[in-house]
């Protein structure tokens, strides 16, 4: 236990407490430790304009996101429930995208969002359903919804994945039972599977909320937060606080507040799986 | 599921193609991009599958010297390779006895939340005090520094998926070991780590896997070849001026070929890793 406790100490308790000194003084980046201005920087964070623009947007990637991510995750596990031909192979198929690095992720959907050559352009006016080429990441109102797919299209499958393991553990005959009855899609989700399905989902839930709520590389690569700060999110506007325009004081504060939302989502992840005790 | 009807398995057959489709189509894509020449992709309408197939960039980025892209990209390569084993291997020194610890002793259950929670954090709260820290011990754009700040991610996520781990082994070895005058880190060693040792894999993987894909640390603590790993390079590709789009997927292919192999082959064990603690985002 000693051992993690030193390094624990070392690269996040130690930095997390100066974070908290740092963020009531007007330091620089580098250079002078700064004077003490109190609550201050919160003040100007809380008040101003950027903070609230990037709390929305945030807010919006992760909440529609994550949306996404669980129908289209839950769809796909039950599609992968059933017997088909090929399902062994398009279950593995289901870890590539979970396994493409974010980076890797993000530029791709940047080729593919790109105005002049990119291939969703193509291949919307090849079929007809667009007159001419859009600039998906270029324009405030597209570039969050455009990122927000290529953010679900990565991160769907590990609920899939989740959910699928759920729905197998759902008793064989019950399944049966309820084909037999004749019992209908609606109650058959209801009552079949949803008590097998809840406590993973909400599991998943919570773990990919908080996730979406630190998003940053994503959107750095794609956008960098742009156009017109459209996608600008809570640690992309730490970044900038920090370490573009050099203001660490002010920064620490955007960054303890960023910790606070985050918290709080973690205190509910910690409780649900204590009362599930899935861990 | 004998009572299927013709209509069923018809849909059940189409939402698979589609779902297949979905997956497939955006990384086939990357794969074309990566072998069509400048030409192609800048065509219109777009040539979906090139003239001549072409490889050639994949020699350009994997051959030393010759070019500077290749150069670049061989050294971020290496970086990677470099601070991922070291983070993973350091990670494990100290997750080992610990994951260990909580998983026995009942009275340290608290401290598994603890590093839960460590792990939840936004690297943004931790980020200026570990840029000053590293700045003032000469550790910016290093691997050994960035290996540190790694350590961050790695340590409390490898004791969280150890823990789970651990819990699953039988105990009554380990209290013969004790009876009979073993020393708890001669226990460790002799008698536990040998039964975990499929688990001590499975959790270096996820370990690797991590550390391999993270990008925020390393975009901030590195700046040229001597430390740049491969996410902040393609990161660079991608935001610079190279206009070849073809470059740029052949350097995604390369970097996303290690954890797609790994994802593949462990399937299993991801899967039920993922399952059990719902880890990595």
């Amino acid at each position: 236990m000693l051992p993690l406790l030193a390094v624990m100490i070392a690269v996040v308790g130690w930095p997390l407490v100066s974070t908290i000194q740092l963020s009531f003084t007007d330091a620089r980046l580098v250079g002078t430790a700064g004077e003490f201005v109190g609550l201050a920087n919160y003040q100007k964070a809380l008040g101003g304009a950027p903070f609230r623009a990037a709390l929305t947007n945030t807010a919006i990637f992760a909440f529609i996101s994550v949306g996404l991510e669980i129908v289209l995750g839950v769809g796909a596990a039950i599609l992968l429930d059933q017997e088909f031909r090929g399902r062994t192979a398009l279950r593995a198929m289901m870890i590539l995208p979970w396994a493409l690095p974010t980076i890797v992720n993000a530029t791709l959907w940047r080729l593919i969002y790109s105005p002049e050559y990119g291939a969703l352009n193509a291949l919307l006016t090849q079929i007809g359903v667009l007159p001419g080429y859009r600039s998906w990441l270029g324009e405030p109102g597209l570039a969050m919804g455009s990122l927000i797919v290529a953010d679900a299209w990565k991160n769907f499958p590990l609920v899939a994945l989740i959910a699928l393991a759920a729905l197998q553990a759902v008793p064989k005959d019950i399944k049966a039972a309820a084909v037999v009855d004749g019992t209908g899609a609606v109650s058959w989700f209801r009552f079949v599977l949803w008590p097998y399905l809840a406590g993973p989902l909400m599991v998943a839930l919570v773990l990919r909320t908080i996730e979406a709520f630190k998003v940053f590389d994503i959107i750095w690569v794609m956008t960098r937060g742009g156009p017109a700060n459209s996608t600008r999110s809570l640690s992309i506007l730490v970044y900038q606080e920090a370490f573009s325009f050099q203001r660490a004081g002010s920064g620490a504060s955007l960054a303890l507040i960023v910790t606070l939302i985050v918290t709080v989502l973690a205190v509910i992840y910690i409780s649900t799986i204590r009362r599930g005790a899935v861990a | 599921m004998e009572q299927r009807s013709r209509l069923a398995t018809v849909l059940v057959h189409a939402a698979a193609l589609l779902l297949a489709a979905f997956i497939l189509a955006p990384l086939l894509w990357l794969f074309v991009m990566s072998i069509s020449s400048s030409a192609d992709l800048s065509a219109r309408p777009l040539h979906w599958w090139p003239q001549h197939v072409d490889f050639s960039r994949y020699v350009v980025l994997l051959s030393v010297g010759a070019n500077s892209a290749g150069e670049a990209f061989l050294a971020s390569l290496r970086n990677s390779v470099v601070v991922a084993s070291l983070a993973t291997v350091a990670g494990l020194l100290v997750a080992i006895p610990a994951g260990w610890a909580v998983s026995r002793r009942k009275q340290l259950g608290w401290s598994l939340y603890a590093v839960i929670a460590t792990y939840m954090l936004p690297p943004v709260a931790l980020a200026v005090p570990l840029y000053r820290a590293l700045a003032g011990l000469g550790l910016l754009n290093t691997v050994y520094g960035l290996a540190l700040v790694y350590l961050s991610i790695v340590a409390p996520f490898t004791t969280w998926l150890l823990k789970s781990g651990f819990d699953a082994l039988p105990r009554d070895l380990e209290s013969a070991a004790m009876i009979d005058g073993a020393r708890l880190d001669q226990t460790l060693r002799l008698i536990v780590l040998p039964l975990a040792a499929p688990i001590v894999a499975t959790t270096a993987l996820f370990a690797f896997l991590l550390t391999w894909d993270e990008f925020f640390y390393a975009l901030l603590f590195t700046s040229d070849q001597k430390a740049k790993t491969l996410t902040v390079a393609i990161a660079d590709l991608a935001g610079g001026r190279i206009a070849d789009y073809g470059l740029i997927a052949t350097a995604g292919v390369l970097a996303a070929l290690p954890p797609v192999l790994i994802g593949l082959v462990m399937q299993r064990a991801l899967v039920a890793g993922l399952t059990q603690g719902g880890v990595k985002g």
